[in-house]
């Protein structure tokens, strides 16, 4: 797990668009930068909000890369709802002290 | 005594990005006390806003996280976020370097503080803003404390930093408006996306607006984390605010939750004296 990395990159895509400009023409390149696993290269570039959400990527990074890719907001919630659904309760990061409402 | 005014509103971006899914009774009403609370910033006739901001990874990360940062720029830009997503067109907002530079000087003999010439806004400060201020012609100069990535800085610490912010805003010439914005409980960006604890708002807003500071200062992380979620650490802008109007109370000009905005709305005027 490189959680630091994966939120990393998505704060930076979130606010640069030179960034941005680097993941859509030299994506091998950039990505090389940082310290990412197999799982955690697949859900960035997939966009897949409700497994990066579980991997604990912090909601309010999450919920702006979620507007960049074009999420409407419906689909944007339960996206995160599915992630937990398919891949269990949140592994890292500030969430996981969060109780479980559902429950 | 050069703070001429002084408030708080909320700042969740569905504020303004998903203003069509409210209730646009409770809506309307809660954007009429927003403009109220304009007409009052505007009456008090500043010459700057300084506010006091919880943002959300637009300019601060985990690579190097200040407690507290101030702006020190001539100008700023924002949002970051999808204009669409946020319905605020990207813009250029006036700083004020000069003004700011002083203020930090001032400050540094009480408080340690960083300070950036470069931000971009995010919500936090762009939905104020759209309402406060909305053809940006104010000089706004940007405070950050660190509400998103624990560790914190705590309660007590940022009661202080309102104390020594007043007391270097005292000593300039010009006239300063200091906004806070925050939520209070909700429990933003997750799945619990609309979840607000009335009950525990009002107890909050209470102790706000009477300015209690041994009451304000009581909570502990832990239960503001089960009370009020991950988006309650934001209180801390309010109790900055509380901090720079020591001794004096406010008015609560709105509460109500509107869970598709995901936070309880909030419109308050505290007293300068
Ligand atoms: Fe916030």
């Amino acid at each position: 797990m490189s959680l630091y990395y994966v939120q990393k990159l998505l704060y930076q895509l979130n606010r640069d668009p030179i960034v941005r400009k680097r993941f859509a023409a030299d994506r091998d390149e950039l990505l090389g930068e940082y310290s990412l696993t197999d799982e955690e290269r697949t859900a960035i570039e997939d966009g897949d909000i409700g497994l990066l959400y579980v991997m604990g990527v912090n909601g309010q990074i999450l919920m702006h890369y979620s507007a960049l890719i074009g999420q409407e907001w419906d689909e944007y919630i339960n996206a995160m709802k599915q992630g937990v659904a398919d891949h269990g309760a949140v592994r890292g990061g500030l969430y996981t002290l969060l109780e479980d409402r559902d429950g | 005594m050069s703070l001429v005014f002084a408030g708080v509103c909320s700042h969740a971006p569905g504020i303004t990005g998903r203003a069509k899914r409210a209730d646009p009774v409770v809506r309307d009403a809660f954007y009429a006390r927003l403009h109220e609370l304009r007409e009052r910033l505007e009456a008090a006739k500043p010459d700057v806003l300084v506010i006091v901001a919880a943002e959300h990874f637009a300019n601060f990360f985990m690579n190097n996280m200040p407690a507290y940062c101030m702006g020190l720029a001539d100008e700023y830009e924002g949002p970051i976020e999808d204009e669409d997503w946020l319905a605020i067109r990207r813009t250029v907002v006036p700083g004020n370097a000069g003004l700011a530079r002083r203020i930090i000087t001032g400050m540094l003999a009480d408080i340690d503080l960083s300070y950036a010439e470069e931000w971009k806004f995010d919500h936090g400060i762009m939905v104020p803003l759209n309402f406060l201020t909305p053809r940006y012609d104010l000089p706004v100069i940007p405070v950050n404390v660190n509400c998103q990535g624990p560790p914190l800085t705590t309660l007590e610490r940022a009661y202080e930093f309102g104390r020594v912010l007043r007391r270097a805003c005292d000593a300039q010439p010009e006239r300063i408006a200091l906004v806070g914005t925050g939520g209070i409980s909700h429990w933003p960006a997750t799945p619990d996306s609309g979840v607000i604890n009335e009950a525990w708002d009002r107890q909050f807003l209470d102790r706000f607006i009477n300015n209690r500071r041994a009451e304000l200062i009581a909570y502990t992380d832990e239960e503001t984390l089960r009370d009020a979620g991950q988006g309650g650490f934001e209180i801390r802008t309010f109790l900055t605010v509380a901090g720079a109007t020591e001794g004096a109370t406010g008015e609560l000009l709105f509460y109500a939750p509107i869970p598709i905005f995901a936070v309880g709305c909030t419109v308050a005027q505290m007293a300068v004296q």
